[in-house]
């Protein structure tokens, strides 16, 4: 039998206090009926003594100190699991919205999850083809990364999610079962809009599970999604074997969230206002990705992230970029060229990708040419910094070379439509055409063995066009 | 006597006792009925601070927290090498084996496997004075090392029985002594040590040898001691993990100890996996055989984050006494100092600069300075080297815990956004990296590599250095109008960069380079260099010179000499000389 306190002994934005409880657990989740009718529930944050610090989830409005129920669960946050939510569209704390009725299930599972045990990962090595060129070649997608998105508010990230997720076909064994989680904290109507008519027009939506915390949706409650979403991501892929797809949409307003709570906790601030553990809680949430050896299934994240001012080094792209296995990073400049998708090629990344390409996997020049394709495109520019001091006509002509070499990267090898689906090979050669653009001696990252194959094989089959 | 108190407070891994019930400070305590471990770190009259090495869900006020007596210690004793530990040396597979794929709280494992049984072999006799840190027995560990099981350091006494030599687990006893007091104490294979507290020495060297790494912006630029300490700072991306993996694998240091101190998980499993197929290429043994990982991966507990730097450099002395050299790769020590930022703040303490606690320095200087070549209690010479990944927010390298580093380091290797962004690995940058070892190993690196190492060494940093200079005049006006000899210190600059600093860890015999090699590599490119000049000084134009693709062939020399193919190198000079002839009849 569960003790019902009745009152409050303070509010304060999202938080609340209550004094006089016994046995309330750090983590503990509370029920709260407000006025006799009104459902929330909290979380407890904070525990001295008697006195418990509440994070009210929806939101404190209508509570007042006297009006309040609170029921002690004994328990920490859970959400019900079964292969039902597949298809289905849940709110920000894991409670079904589309009017399908509640998942009926024994099996539930703790939100915070646990850290996965090193010994026990499986280290990720197949690659994800997108059909996107500038991902497959130069920031391979490896199933099992957590590989994000840093983009800015305007740029066409959500096409690139959208397209990667329709695109992303699992290589030979097509016949695996694979499946979408879809986390959205704090982002605009259309945003999730534009997703669930994605995933219908695709025919995927049987295997989509959509968590759904819209901008005017409460803040308090984005801070548990990406955990909601996450855990259901581990039940599909560990315990029913599917390779699953995360895309988490927008962890800025995520770690916004963190701030606004811990702020209004009276913590301590670190950088830019944002608590000392903004760090650990980012990490708990990427290093949820990956491949438990001995289990069929895997989850590879895709996190979206916006950044303020489009700056990579404040905290937020800044900690994630510490965290996730690499980096694919969208620039304006390049979007305003009309250039879609506009990945800026320097600073992305894939960190697996060295070991899962290559011979066996996609083709034995794949690394060499991606090396070089970054190390002549960074030569692109600084011949294009020269060419804005001195004029284009004073360039060198190998630096008028590389001049050309950049436009031709960036017109036609990373442009590609949003509904064009390149293979691999495709995109390997299509990057041997560029560098035959480049007189041989230029081409220093590559193996003279794989060099004398392909780069002859290139100038020859254009001077044939020519 | 046991102590226990009632658990008064919880905010996040921080847990709060009433009252002062006699707990001491740095005292490791069992916290709540799932018995989650835990450290003492503030004492008042009204309450005890403690800090959960586990998550702390599902605590509550009341519950009880037990002492143990003891500080957070280690388990030293044969079993720890090729071993994967947490933060508090407990052991991941034993877990993994216990509690499945993901860590639950509250497990309880020994440190150390104590039911397997070692080959020992029992060097003392009856009637030997022994004192900390003689060697009583010694047990071969794995293929590579022989562990050396020592007397610890606060004891002594004479032997009065000795076990026969044979098989034995880490907890029997092989030694008896009687102490100066005529107590009789049983000695094992096994001891522990606060990880926190320096195990002591007899005295500490200047370093003057140094740890070979087959890196040649490390080795030849600079240089590391062995005993000496390197930070690697750069922004993501840009390659520490990578370099600290390089250094592990080929560095020549007996034993290496790894700390995966808040980085990712799936790295910690490619050195796992990677390390027990790779073989040394100096013993032939497998990686595996000489490395010992600790793994906190960033999702586990915070706390467990802060110790595990101190477990590591604990095991890292353990070894030294023995009479080891070990290399420590502590990625990162930003993540440990943002571990004590974490805890500080949940503590209240008043921020200094960024947020980070006022200690910072303190903590980051006494850690460094447990490095150092060192005469052990026991005679032998040992040392342990640490080499400390530093991840700055935002690459910016005036950050405290950067500023606080390089204070107390005396290597830096910069890695640098622009060079990682043209995939030019190692990153490092060589315009603002250092190292203060060179003046210290120029007398080894005379003696025993060549006695012109350290003189072309410096001529290769003043030509990178130029080349930085005409840089700047070239971003304005364009190379094209530079002086030949200008044009040439561009062209040989080129040929450092891309053929000698540059290097490719995943080509087999670019991966690691010998000393003698890179020697060679050297004198090679300063000899294109020196007869170049002579050219251009009779007044051949640049053009003319680059028509022969020499410049192209001495950059490939890393891929197109092998390791072992030393006398390869006269070709070169007989083909630079060929170069020069041909230059000069067809111009003449």
């Amino acid at each position: 039998m569960s003790i019902e306190y009745l009152g409050l002994s303070e509010i304060n934005g999202p938080l609340i206090a209550l004094e006089g409880v016994r046995d309330a657990s750090y983590d503990e989740i509370v029920e709260f009926t407000v006025e006799g009718k009104k459902k929330k529930i909290g979380k407890i944050v904070e525990v001295y003594e008697d006195k418990a610090v509440i994070q009210v989830f929806q939101g404190t409005d209508d509570m007042s100190l006297n009006n309040t129920h609170t029921k002690l669960t004994g328990r920490p946050m859970e959400v019900a699991l079964s292969e039902d939510i597949l298809g289905r569209v849940f709110n920000g704390i894991g409670q079904p919205i589309d009017g399908l009725g509640n998942i009926i299930s024994d099996l539930k599972r703790d939100v915070n999850g646990q850290p996965l045990n090193p010994c026990s990962r499986e280290y990720p090595r197949n690659y994800i083809n997108t059909g996107i060129s500038t991902i497959d070649c130069l920031t391979t997608l490896i199933r099992g990364q957590k590989l994000p998105i840093f983009s800015g508010n305007g740029l066409p990230h959500d096409q690139l999610a959208a397209q990667i997720v329709k695109q992303a076909s699992l290589g030979e064994n097509s016949d695996e079962e694979f499946a979408i989680v879809f986390a959205a904290m704090g982002v605009k109507h259309d945003v999730a809009d534009f997703f669930r008519r994605t995933f219908e027009e695709s025919g995927a939506s049987s295997h989509v599970v959509m968590y759904l915390n819209l901008a005017n949706d409460p803040v308090v409650e984005r801070l548990i999604t990406p955990k909601v979403a996450l855990t259901a991501a581990e039940y599909l892929a560990f315990e029913k074997g599917m390779h699953i797809l995360v895309i988490l949409t927008d962890m800025t307003s995520f770690a916004e969230a963190m701030r606004e709570v811990s702020s209004s906790k009276g913590e301590i601030p670190s950088r830019k206002g944002y608590p000392g553990y903004l760090y650990s809680e980012l990490a708990a949430l990427y290093e949820r990705a990956g491949i438990v050896a001995d289990s069929k299934g895997s989850v590879t994240q895709i996190p979206i992230l916006t950044m303020p001012n489009d700056d990579i080094t404040h905290p937020i792209p800044d900690l994630t970029g510490y965290i996730t296995e690499g980096q694919i990073v969208l620039d304006r400049s390049l979007y305003q060229k009309n250039v879609y998708p506009p990945i800026s090629v320097l600073p992305s990344l894939s960190r697996l990708m060295k070991d899962g390409i290559g011979k066996g996997y996609t083709r034995e020049d794949h690394q060499d040419l991606a090396n070089q394709l970054f190390s002549s495109y960074a030569r692109v520019g600084e011949a294009r910094g020269l060419a804005s001091v001195i004029g284009e006509d004073e360039l060198s002509p190998i630096d008028k070379r590389y001049l050309k070499f950049g436009a031709a990267m960036e017109s036609l090898f990373i442009t590609q439509g949003q509904a064009e689906d390149r293979s691999m090979i495709e995109t390997l050669d299509k990057g041997w055409e560029l560098l035959s653009i480049l007189p041989r001696e230029e081409l220093d990252r590559i193996d003279t063995k794989i060099l004398n194959q392909y780069y002859k094989a290139a100038v020859e089959s254009k001077t044939e066009e020519e | 006597m046991n102590i226990t108190g009632k658990i008064f407070g919880i905010n996040g891994p921080i847990v709060y006792v009433a009252g002062n019930q006699g707990f001491k400070m740095n005292e490791m305590v069992y916290v709540g009925s799932e018995r989650l471990v835990g450290e003492v770190i503030g004492l008042t009259k009204d309450r005890t601070t403690i800090q959960v090495f586990e998550e702390t869900t599902g605590l509550k006020p009341g519950q009880e927290v037990y002492s143990t007596g003891g500080a957070i210690s280690v388990t030293l004793a044969p079993g720890i090498i090729g071993n994967i530990f947490d933060g508090i040396e407990r052991p991941l597979k034993e877990i993994s084996a216990k509690s499945g794929a993901f860590i639950s709280r509250g497990v309880s494992v020994e440190s150390l496997n104590t039911s397997k049984l070692w080959d020992v072999h029992i060097t003392v006799k009856p009637g030997d004075m022994i004192y900390g840190g003689t060697i009583i027995a010694e047990v071969p560990e794995t293929s590579a090392i022989t562990h050396k099981s020592m007397v610890a350091p606060d004891i002594s006494g004479v032997v009065t029985k000795v076990a026969a030599d044979g098989k034995y687990t880490i907890h029997d006893t092989i030694v008896t002594i009687a102490e100066s007091d005529g107590k009789v104490r049983e000695l094992s294979l096994t001891q522990k040590w606060p990880i926190r507290i320096p195990r002591p020495v007899n005295k500490r060297f200047a370093s003057d040898r140094p740890l070979i790494t087959g890196q040649r912006i490390i080795d030849t630029l600079f240089p590391i001691a062995k005993g000496g300490t390197a930070a690697i700072p750069g922004g993501f991306g840009t390659g520490k993990t990578m370099t600290q993996h390089q250094l592990a694998k080929w560095s020549d240091a007996d034993i290496i100890v790894y700390i995966g101190c808040g980085e990712r998980g799936n790295e910690m499993t490619e050195v796992l996996e990677d390390f027990s197929k790779l073989v040394d290429p100096r013993s032939g043994n497998p990686l595996l055989d000489r490395t010992t990982l600790i793994a906190n991966t960033s999702n586990m507990p915070v706390a467990a984050r802060e110790a595990s730097i101190y477990t590591g450099i604990t095991l890292a002395e353990y070894y030294r006494d023995m009479g080891y050299h070990v290399a420590i790769m502590a990625d990162s020590t930003s993540r440990w100092a943002e571990a004590l930022r974490e805890l500080s703040g949940r503590l209240e303490e008043m921020p200094a600069e960024e947020g980070f606690p006022a200690y910072l320095a303190s903590r980051l200087s006494s850690f460094y300075e447990r490095a150092g070549f060192m005469q052990n209690l026991n005679g032998s010479e040992g040392s342990v080297s640490i080499i400390g990944a530093v991840s700055p927010q935002g690459g910016d390298f005036s950050e405290p815990v950067t500023q606080n580093t390089k204070r107390f380091v005396r290597c830096f290797w910069a890695l640098d956004k622009s060079l990682a962004y043209a995939r030019h690995f190692p990153a490092i940058q060589w315009l603002n990296s250092y190292s203060e070892y060179v003046d210290d190993l120029t007398p080894w690196y005379i003696s025993n590599v060549g006695s012109d190492f350290v003189e072309c060494r410096n001529k290769v940093i003043a030509i990178l250095t130029q080349e930085s200079q005409l840089n700047e005049i070239v971003k304005l006006i364009g190379s094209d109008v530079l002086p030949d000899d200008q044009k040439l210190v561009l062209e040989i600059a080129k040929v450092i960069r891309l053929g000698f600093v540059q290097q490719n860890a995943y080509h087999p015999s670019d991966t690691y380079v010998p000393l003698s090699k890179q020697l060679k590599m050297m004198q090679t490119i300063l000899y294109l260099y020196s007869k170049s000049k002579q050219l251009i000084g009779m007044s051949m134009p640049m053009s003319v010179l680059k028509e022969e693709n020499v410049f192209e062939k001495i950059i490939s020399i890393k891929y197109d000499v092998a390791n072992d193919e030393l006398n390869k190198f006269d070709d070169y000079k007989a083909m630079i000389d060929d170069f020069y002839n041909r230059v000069l009849s067809k111009n003449a």
